[in-house]
């Protein structure tokens, strides 16, 4: 659960007002719905933090939790599951605290009817996918709701982890100067899903990049304790998270196109949809923001781990009251790079 | 990406707007509209204005097809989509266009109304044929590009023997609307518009060919430039504009030779020529009853069309007093010059069209442009 920490020009109509598919969508319309409804009713310390994950002390130490819940559609795409991805996702959630994951919960809603292979098959995926990440799934529920009442299956994990001794990493942390990086290509897995989508067809050999991130993290912060956020770009892509860390930190941020890696294909498959690659999501990358004097070690780290050898500098964090994200185009003129608004890609994850 | 890369080179990008600044005259100034969305899209997404010297104006026109729906079409279609049996379907920009009272497909859908997104008129098809019971209407929208596609669609049904495919056709056509902004008493009396040039439409330019445009070129003496969507070809497009204003020339040149011939796509004009005829007028939101500027379905395919299978509500409620698409559209104003702008309207809760698609004006000065405004403003 992310906030934005920002005002919207309208409050929400909860009198007449109905949800929508952008409230879900990663943009500022689901920013607005976290804000002004579940963090006002939740209010407290630890949710207000802001992050993908709450962090709070315990005797021992600080732990995080965190929960996300998977309707990806379709169910099974061209490099993972949604099995394997409800393993990642959340794995990935307590990580971009800087925390070792220590185990998973798993609750399944399945639809009267559902095949029990399919199930199987998303079980095992899920247990493979844990089992190489080194965090098992603890405890679990299900449930089955009648036909019609469901599609097919969800799946919700929560995970917990332990925050290591002197790491600090938030979302609100970014500082004028600091340096922005991401650990790969952008856009894969949202190409890779959409590929799969009946109504499109397209043929692609574009894998999603769904992949557990603790262990690049652990060797991140090994390299450069100091690092003061991390955070996967999944739903709203690298566009709405930047803008969540500027929000939330209360800088401006300027990143280079020529910079922002992304594969050809998927380029090409952004071009033939009308989809802008800086909102599509991704499931195996993270962003880095960390001090000028870390930014070596950091990308060094990161360039030496399998799932970040495309690890590249995008940009940095300045001053700017409006926190504003921009974006210096390959033709050399410059432009925001704002919130998505609307919907862009449903059920991506 | 090859063929594509080359359009987005930046060092090129910068010798030609040097090139450009050196055959720009100092003592004058060039206000040139690019008439698509497409194209507006194109000079915020790459911020071309930060590259063009400061006497190149650009203006904003009306090309783009969400945007000219007026709020009585939308409410039409909220409509059709209420009624018994239907499945309504278009392209998604459409589901966030709002109609009258703040109520749009999005919602109209949250509120339980069958309402699908299409990425193509031919799923629309696909709909008919696997929901037999079900009456699927596609809202077909857009300028001479999106047509031809709305044609093959109804071809198709007809082939396959649908009785439960329509179509409500809102298709406009572009040399109509141009000239209608040309004959505004903004630009021809007032004077209060500047328009010295045109970027004429890529994609719709590769069916209606560039033919059409000679018109009035010659009638109203102001230059047409054809151009693709990339930002190279935009630049180049300018820099022929410039030339041909200095020169004092007014003529039909054409930069996106890749793509447009002089006669465009004929196969496809012939397609739709056997199926649409021209409307008396149609409304078009910002530049009111325009004569001859819409397409509707022909008699011998009746039974594929909306408008004569329902009796479709004609009301025509007028625009938010406050918003200013309309003028907009016509290049009388800019984004900035709207109170609503930013404050209430913004992509998410759009007030106006213009803040909709991102090929408005609105939307994208808001998504791309913004930061400018509030550097002069901190200034």
């Amino acid at each position: 659960m992310t906030l934005s920490r920002r005002t919207h020009p309208r409050p929400l109509d909860i009198k007449n007002g109905r949800v929508d598919l952008t409230h879900g969508g990663g943009g500022r319309a689901m920013a607005q719905l976290v804000d002004e409804l579940f963090v006002a009713a939740f209010d407290n310390e630890v949710l207000s933090q802001g992050n993908d994950q709450g962090a709070f002390s315990v005797p021992g130490g600080r732990m995080v939790m965190s929960t996300d819940g998977y309707v990806i559609s379709p169910m099974f795409f061209p490099g993972g599951d949604i099995g394997s991805l409800a393993v990642h996702g959340t794995v990935n959630d307590v990580a971009m605290a800087g925390a070792v994951p220590i185990g998973l919960s798993a609750g399944f809603i399945i639809e009267e009817g559902f095949p029990l292979s399919d199930l199987e098959r998303v079980v095992k995926s899920m247990a493979a996918a844990s089992k190489a990440a080194g965090v098992p799934v603890m405890t679990g529920d299900t449930k089955v709701v009648e036909k019609g009442k469901g599609d097919g299956l969800f799946i919700t994990t929560a995970g917990i982890g332990m925050v290591p001794p002197g790491i600090d990493i938030s979302g609100d942390k970014a500082r004028p100067g600091d340096v922005i990086m991401v650990s790969g290509t952008m856009g894969d897995h949202g190409v890779a899903v959409m590929s799969q989508r009946e109504s499109l067809g397209f043929e692609t050999e574009i894998l999603s990049d769904s992949a557990a991130l603790h262990t690049l993290v652990a060797a991140m912060i090994k390299a450069a304790p100091g690092i003061r956020v991390l955070r996967d770009p999944t739903r709203g892509g690298l566009a709405a998270t930047l803008n969540e860390i500027a929000a939330q930190s209360g800088v401006g941020m300027e990143i280079r196109e020529r910079d922002v890696p992304i594969k050809p294909q998927v380029m090409g498959a952004c071009e033939l949809l009308g989809l802008d690659p800086l909102y599509v999501a991704n499931e195996g990358k993270l962003i880095c923001i960390c001090g000028p004097d870390d930014a070596q070690s950091v990308l060094a780290a990161m360039q030496a781990h399998p799932l970040g050898v495309d690890a590249k500098v995008i940009g940095v964090c300045d001053e700017d009251p409006h926190h504003f994200v921009r974006m210096k185009t390959a033709i050399g003129g410059t432009r925001v790079v704002d919130w998505l608004a609307g919907e862009q890609l449903p059920r991506i994850c | 990406m090859k063929y594509i890369d080359e359009y987005r080179d930046g060092e090129l990008a910068q010798q030609l707007a040097k090139s450009i600044a050196a055959e720009a005259d100092t003592a004058r100034t060039y206000h040139l509209m690019e008439f698509c969305g497409g194209h507006t899209h194109a000079i915020s997404r790459y911020g071309l204005e930060d590259i063009l010297p400061a006497n190149v104006h650009m203006v904003h026109g009306p090309g783009c097809p969400v945007c000219v729906l007026p709020v009585g079409r939308i409410d039409a279609a909220i409509w059709l989509a209420g009624q018994p049996d239907v499945i309504l379907c278009t392209y998604g920009d459409m589901l966030r266009v709002p109609g009258s009272k703040r109520l749009s497909l999005l919602k109209a859908k949250a509120e339980g109304r069958d309402i699908r997104m299409v990425y193509s008129s031919l799923d629309a098809v696909k709909l008919a044929q696997v929901n037999p019971d079900r009456k699927v209407v596609f809202f077909a929208i857009g300028f001479e590009t999106t047509t031809p596609p709305t044609a093959v669609a109804i071809k198709q049904a007809q082939a396959l023997g649908l009785t439960n495919f329509f179509v409500f056709c809102n298709h406009v056509l572009t040399p109509s609307a141009i000239a209608q902004i040309l004959d505004s008493p903004e630009v021809r009396e007032l004077g209060t518009v500047k328009l010295d040039g045109f970027i004429g439409p890529a994609h719709v330019s590769t069916i209606i060919g560039s033919q059409p445009y000679e018109y009035f070129a010659e009638e109203y003496q102001r230059p047409v430039v054809i151009a693709g969507f990339e930002p190279l070809d935009v630049l180049q497009a300018v820099r022929m504009l410039v030339r041909q204003i200095n020169e004092n020339r007014f003529e039909v040149e054409n930069e996106f030779s890749r793509a447009v011939t002089r006669d465009g796509n004929t196969k496809a004009k012939a397609l739709v020529a056997e199926m649409f005829e021209l409307r008396k007028a149609f409304e078009w939101r910002g530049l009111g009853l325009v004569p001859y500027s819409a397409l509707r379905i022909k008699e011998a395919y009746a039974a594929f069309d909306a408008e004569r299978q329902w009796d479709v509500p004609k009301d025509s409620p007028p625009d938010n007093k406050a918003c200013e698409c309309g003028a907009i559209l016509r290049g009388v104003k800019k984004p900035t010059d709207c109170k609503l702008f930013g404050t209430v309207c913004t992509p998410e809760n759009p007030m106006g069209s213009c803040m909709v698609s991102a090929e408005g004006a609105c939307a994208a000065h808001w998504t791309y442009g913004r930061f400018r405004d509030t550097k002069a403003q901190d200034a």
